[in-house]
């Protein structure tokens, strides 16, 4: 029966989000984005709160591990870890994007092991955090295109290559590398390795300044000659041309509704922050009343409003299809597409609507707005999502469509 | 058809000289002449209401029926219940395989066939609105369902969509919000052999219009009401016999009144506008419609205006959402197939982007309407979601038309292609209020 609420189940762990966003992240956000690079402890309590979270109760945490797709038998409508950890993200995110990107434990790292990982591996790698390193410095969305290569030798994986944009890349303790085992076996031969930190020959060249969620450190690296136990490989070792790129790119489908969830809990904050300073300048929003009868600035708001709320429903659609074993890489990429730029367009329109109070630091709106960016760029920009829904839509590959 | 007045007599002196003229059978001007001069008639003058049946209660109701709201559900769920997929499934092969066909010559005719309205009210949306105990089939009341059948009827034709759910919005009216009496006169003929036309008339001919504020008025004379005013587009309204009509109530604000068509003092005018053509709009005018006491609907209460407003935007919404679907569908295929420069034109970026932008904002405007029709069949408030999801069908929809168009390019412009049609009823989506209820 068709029912688009917060899952009564789950109120309680949005409740304890929105307080660790309330009580932690806001209060810790000026903060932090001025004082780049520097590791906000603040988190370290929080990350054994989450760990406290996840394990307690049913196992259906808010973490980033959340997104593994578990093999039961049930058949009726589920609503599991993939919807808990979407609307724990967008609270968290209502609090600071770049807190939640450096939560200790919750890297996108870690959504891809819980998303791909065997058994074996979930448990040694229990217990740590885990980054995410694919892009190099001469490919960010042709991720096929990558360089750094795996060459099997005894029992390891020898990497070499150079990683950008790692984020948490200073802070994790495991890095997710792809590499390809074979660079003229195209998409098939890459697969993703975990290197821990300290293994010999993996270096962080440098970090990142940056535009927005500056409380995350971004990081860049160099492997050479890094050895790396063959067990070490996430997924099947063989190279398949049959099941091509979809053992790495099956992370995307339950990362990219988790990214999607930054950019909603982003935008509520604008929204919710606009429309109180708004009302304070006398501008109030009926929903009954034609929007073009009220104050301009309350028509834009219903929108921004209206603009969020398709993101927000597009993105708990995606993670829902994801608890119920549904394919959902087409509705992934469009929560992550609508939510992307909606949460860009919301959040400078919020500054504008707010004039200076939007535009000065003394509020974080500006900052909200700077963070936003990131949201359309990361885990596959807006094009790429475009090109993925209209590949799907239109039965075109890559190849025919480009 | 009353024929009489001085702009008539003129215009019967100006067509007798133009007739004699030698060179209009030589150009052949005569078919179109006479083709214009018709419709010209239709347009200018108004006629009065259809004659109503005598509205009679048949039985004595001790309080008035109403259905159960929905359980609501522990969990979050995209899936229809297996009733609502049966409805939904029989809903869309009427509409691709009966509507649709039927929807450019109901386009053209300014009006739907009776065969399609006929064939609709065989699905038993009718009697689905109506509780048992006054005749129907309903149990739950479900604005989920409606949206579904709604978006279903949709993707056949926005026009004969409207025409055949004109008069269920008015049942639904007297189902939520009649009184016993009300209930029992107007109820068992909705539900009979031959249902009445029926239309729920909010909107009125002005810029900026807003709900709220009405220009119909109703003022209390003894203890009855009476109702001046001009409502637009109005669907069916020369077939209507029923109507259910939104008016300033002195002193009291805007409030729902039952108004019979034979109502002296009530007339209908032919208002065809942009899209919406199948569905014969038209305006309602009332001048001086004397009504009993017993014709207010809802007692005036403020909420349920509202909840009425919200109600119809949500099914405005799932007008849009079929639309906009059938629109995706056709562009699909064409952009697939229609080759320019060598290569299919869904090869380049700038086509496969409209297409996916269009699916992923129906998409969100298809679970902004769901979220708003789920709440408000669990009881729960709706205002702000009805709100947003109007929004969103009205920007949104119209995207989607335009691009629809667009893609299409030169073919999109002309009628041997549906998209034109879609791209002026989509329109409506932004404008209309009432004539449904979800």
């Amino acid at each position: 029966m068709i029912n688009l609420e917060t899952p009564k189940k789950f109120r309680m762990l949005v409740e304890q989000a929105h307080r660790v966003a309330e009580e932690i992240f806001r209060p810790n956000s000026r903060r932090y984005d001025r004082a780049e690079h520097q590791y906000p402890k603040e988190l370290d309590m929080l990350g054994a709160l989450l760990d406290g979270m996840n394990a307690s109760g049913s196992g259906e945490g808010a973490g980033a591990a959340g997104v593994r797709r578990s093999g039961d038998g049930d058949t009726g409508n589920r609503n599991g870890s993939n919807l808990a950890t979407v609307l724990g993200t967008i609270e968290l995110c209502w609090g600071d994007v770049g807190f939640l990107l450096t939560m200790p434990r919750q890297g996108l790292g870690n959504a891809a092991i819980a998303s791909v990982a065997t058994d074996e591996q979930l448990e040694r790698f229990k217990g740590k955090w885990a980054a995410m390193a694919i892009t190099e410095p001469h490919c960010g969305s042709d991720s096929a295109a990558i360089r750094t290569t795996a060459r099997l030798d005894g029992d390891h994986y020898v990497l070499n290559g150079d990683k950008i944009f790692v984020t948490a890349g200073e802070r994790a303790d495991l890095i997710v590398v792809w590499a390809t085992l074979d660079r003229n076996a195209g998409r098939a031969a890459i697969k993703s390795f975990v290197v821990e930190k300290g293994t010999p020959g993996l270096e962080l060249v440098r970090l990142e300044h940056k535009l927005g969620i500056r409380a995350s450190d971004t990081a860049q690296f160099a492997l050479r000659d890094c050895r790396v136990p063959k067990e070490n490989l996430l997924g099947d070792p063989e190279i398949r041309t049959d099941k091509g790129f979809a053992g790495v790119m099956q992370t995307f489908d339950n990362t990219r509704p988790l990214v999607a969830a930054m950019g909603v809990g982003l935008a509520r904050a604008c929204l919710e922050q606009t429309r109180q300073l708004l009302q304070q300048a006398g501008v109030d929003l009926d929903p009954d009343r034609p929007a073009y009868a009220q104050h301009a600035a309350a028509a834009e708001l219903l929108r921004l409003e209206a603009d969020f709320e398709a993101a927000r429903l597009l993105t708990l659609q995606a993670a829902w299809m994801a608890d119920n074993r549904k394919p959902n890489s087409l509705q992934a990429s469009m929560a992550k597409a609508k939510a992307g730029r909606s949460c860009v367009e919301i959040a400078l329109k919020c500054v504008e609507l707010c004039g200076a109070l939007g535009y000065a630091e003394t509020e974080l709106l500006e900052k909200w707005a700077r963070d936003a960016k990131i949201i359309d760029i990361f885990e596959g920009t807006q094009q790429i999502q475009q090109l993925i829904v209209a590949r799907r839509l239109l039965g075109k590959t890559s190849a025919e469509l480009k | 058809m009353s024929i009489s007045g001085k702009a008539m007599g003129l215009g019967l002196r100006a067509l007798n000289r133009f007739a004699g003229l030698p060179w209009v059978d030589r150009f052949g001007l005569r078919k179109p002449a006479e083709r214009v001069l018709f419709h010209g008639a239709k347009l200018g003058f108004r006629t009065a209401g259809a004659l109503a049946r005598r509205f009679r209660a048949t039985q004595q109701l001790l309080a008035p029926v109403r259905p159960a709201p929905a359980q609501a559900p522990a969990l979050f769920d995209l899936t229809p219940t297996e009733e609502q997929q049966m409805l939904r499934e029989a809903a869309l092969g009427f509409a691709l395989e009966r509507m649709r066909p039927a929807a450019q010559g109901a386009d053209t005719a300014g009006a739907a066939p009776d065969d399609i309205l006929a064939g609709i009210a065989e699905l038993g949306i009718a009697q689905m609105a109506i509780p048992e105990a006054l005749g129907g089939v309903g149990g739950e009341r479900s604005a989920i369902t409606n949206v579904l059948i709604a978006e279903a009827l949709a993707q056949g034709d926005m026009g004969l969509a409207v025409a055949a759910l004109a008069p269920v919005a008015v049942s639904t009216a007297l189902v939520l919000w009649g009184d016993e009496h009300q209930q029992a006169t107007y109820l068992p003929a909705f539900v009979g052999e031959r249902a009445p036309a029926a239309a729920l008339a909010v909107l009125e001919p002005r810029p900026l219009f807003d709900p709220l504020v009405l220009q119909t008025r109703a003022r209390r004379s003894g203890t009855d009401y009476v109702l001046d005013g001009v409502k637009a587009l109005v669907p069916r309204a020369q077939a209507a016999e029923l109507f259910v009509v939104a008016a300033e109530l002195e002193g009291q604000g805007p409030a729902l009144f039952i108004v019979e068509s034979s109502s002296a003092g009530l007339s209908v005018e032919p208002d065809p506008a942009m899209g919406l053509r199948a569905a014969s709009t038209a305006r309602l005018h009332l001048e001086g419609v004397r009504l009993p006491g017993n014709a207010l609907l809802g007692q005036a209460d403020a909420a349920i205006y509202r909840d009425c407003l919200r109600l119809g935007r949500v099914g405005w919404c799932a007008l849009a959402v079929g639309t906009a679907q059938a629109a995706l569908d056709y562009v699909i295929p064409y952009v697939n197939e229609r080759v320019a420069f060598g290569e299919p034109i869904s090869h380049r970026q700038s086509v496969a982007f409209a297409v996916a932008d269009i699916a992923i904002e129906l998409e969100g405007m298809r679970l902004a309407t769901w979220r708003a029709a789920s709440r408000a069949e669990q009881g729960l408030d709706f205002a702000r979601e009805a709100a947003l999801a109007r929004r969103l069908c009205a920007d949104k929809g119209m995207m989607i038309g335009s691009q629809a168009v667009q893609l299409l390019g030169g073919h999109g412009f002309v009628k041997e292609h549906p998209v034109e049609r879609w791209y002026r009823d989509l329109r409506a989506a932004a404008v209309m209020e009432g004539v449904l209820l979800v």
